[in-house]
């Protein structure tokens, strides 16, 4: 239809769910059009933003009028309307639960915990010019290396991906909260061999799009280095 | 074989689980894992989930955890009405929106006042409101005010005209402080309205005997107390394990 607008994606690359989603519209060629907002400069909080999206959160897409925001709900929106290859969200009933498994369990586990590091690590002590809280910091480790030893004796166990024999949405979302910490130079998965292992695999069949999709956080992984 | 359910009811995931399955008279097997017991650490239900949470349900031989995926694949397997899981992809997503947003935008909220002023006060020895427990009502209110605005909105329910797994997700959250004694709905005439709506199209019966074990929590506090005291010390250290 002529009057069909391009898919419209309000993203920062600060924010791990906003990469999920563009790591996805990249490795999968859905036409979209890029819409950056800066939540350093406080750009969500713009009235223009707000009207898009009252909770002044991103990611939020807008398709032909549609508004979505909540990374997950997006992705599996993208994944069932669009033409993508099956394994990102598998139509076999049992495929996709363990996809949607993962997917729930990680909001208040992976995500919670990974982001709270970052949040000690970088966010804060930027935002109030105040150094680190060491104690706060090293209880925020010990949780996330919990939730590590989680995620690989209930979901990684012994296969190539989170949820089965090949890779899906729950592994895109995984490892872009995983990839946060690195803005602090801080590699949370180098004694891990098998969430290592599944990095890589993961990062190879992602291919360029990561890279690009993570620029940001190596600046800031450079940045902390000096 | 029926389907095996495995959950307690005074768990908010494991009541939206237990309504959809009764609500849609699909068969299963209750194994009642009663938390205040302890007995998600049995040997036996690790097996089953290494998580050692509730609800878990096994069909077959294919084990499932996590309420929000559990409530899809029934919803799917057993071809429910069409309005619990919208076939439609934007009414669809709009679903979904809400079961992901509340994660971390309602639950912890609703389980955090639930704590503080349900349980802490009992474990602890000490009645009276708890450490925390103003600023967990203040961050509860935002919350319920973020569901108002952005989700519910003027609509009967969250997706529309219909009652869907959104409100199911969130009526048994915003059941959870009334354990505590306090109701987040209270003060809303739209918000009450909802839950009274909720309330029927679930079915009076059927909610009110899901919602009975926490409307008691006090009541099986006491009861343990007196019958297993051990029970409350055990409580006690995992509760105050976190530290200060």
């Amino acid at each position: 239809m002529a009057s069909r607008l391009p898919l419209r994606v309000y993203y920062d690359l600060l924010s791990q769910p906003c990469r999920a989603v563009l790591i996805f519209l990249k490795c999968t060629g859905i036409p979209h059009v890029e819409k950056p907002v800066a939540l350093r400069k406080g750009e969500q909080t713009s009235a223009e933003f707000t009207k898009l999206n009252p909770m002044q959160k991103v990611p939020v897409i807008v398709d032909n009028g549609f508004v979505l925001t909540e990374s997950v709900a997006i992705l599996k929106y993208l994944a069932t309307k669009y033409d993508v290859p099956q394994f990102w969200y598998p139509a076999d009933l049992h495929k996709r639960a363990k996809v949607d498994e993962y997917m729930a369990w990680q909001h208040a586990n992976v995500r919670f915990h990974a982001a709270k590091v970052f949040i000690l690590e970088v966010l804060m002590p930027h935002m109030s010019g105040q150094p680190v809280n060491k104690d706060k910091l090293d209880k925020a480790l010990a949780e996330l290396s919990i939730t590590l030893d989680k995620l690989e004796c209930m979901y990684l166990k012994n296969q190539p991906f989170l949820c089965g024999e090949e890779i899906t949405l729950g592994d895109i979302l995984a490892i872009c909260e995983l990839m946060q910490p690195l803005g602090a130079n801080r590699d949370i998965l180098k004694d891990r061999p098998k969430l290592v292992a599944w990095k890589d695999r993961v990062k190879t069949f992602v291919g360029k799009p990561f890279d690009e999709v993570h620029s940001f956080v190596f600046n800031l992984r450079d940045k902390a280095k000096l | 074989m029926a389907l095996q359910y495995y959950g307690d009811l005074n768990s908010q995931p494991c009541r939206s689980v237990y309504i959809f399955l009764k609500k849609n008279n699909i068969p299963f097997e209750f194994k009642e894992v009663r938390l205040f017991m302890g007995e998600q650490y049995s040997e036996q239900f690790q097996k089953l989930n290494p998580l050692r949470k509730v609800p878990v349900i096994k069909d077959g031989d294919f084990v499932l955890s996590e309420s929000v995926s559990i409530l899809k694949y029934l919803a799917g397997k057993y071809q429910t009405p069409d309005h619990w899981y919208p076939g439609d992809l934007q009414r669809r997503a709009r679903v979904n929106e809400y079961l992901d947003w509340q994660h971390s935008g309602l639950r912890p909220q609703a389980s955090r006042v639930f704590l503080l002023k349900g349980m802490v006060p009992f474990i602890s020895g000490s009645p009276g409101p708890s450490a925390g427990a103003m600023e967990a009502v203040e961050e509860l209110t935002q919350s319920v005010e973020k569901f108002h605005q952005k989700f519910l909105q003027d609509k009967p329910y969250v997706a529309g005209a219909d009652i869907s797994l959104a409100d199911l997700v969130a009526i048994v959250e915003l059941m959870q402080p009334l354990g505590g004694g306090h109701d987040p709905l209270d003060g809303s005439a739209p918000l009450t309205a909802w839950r009274e709506r909720v309330k029927k199209a679930i079915g009076r019966e059927l909610f009110d005997e899901v919602h009975g074990p926490v409307l008691n929590t006090q009541q099986s506090l006491e009861s343990i107390s007196q019958k297993q005291p051990e029970l409350l010390d055990a409580m006690k250290k995992m509760l105050f394990k976190g530290g200060k």
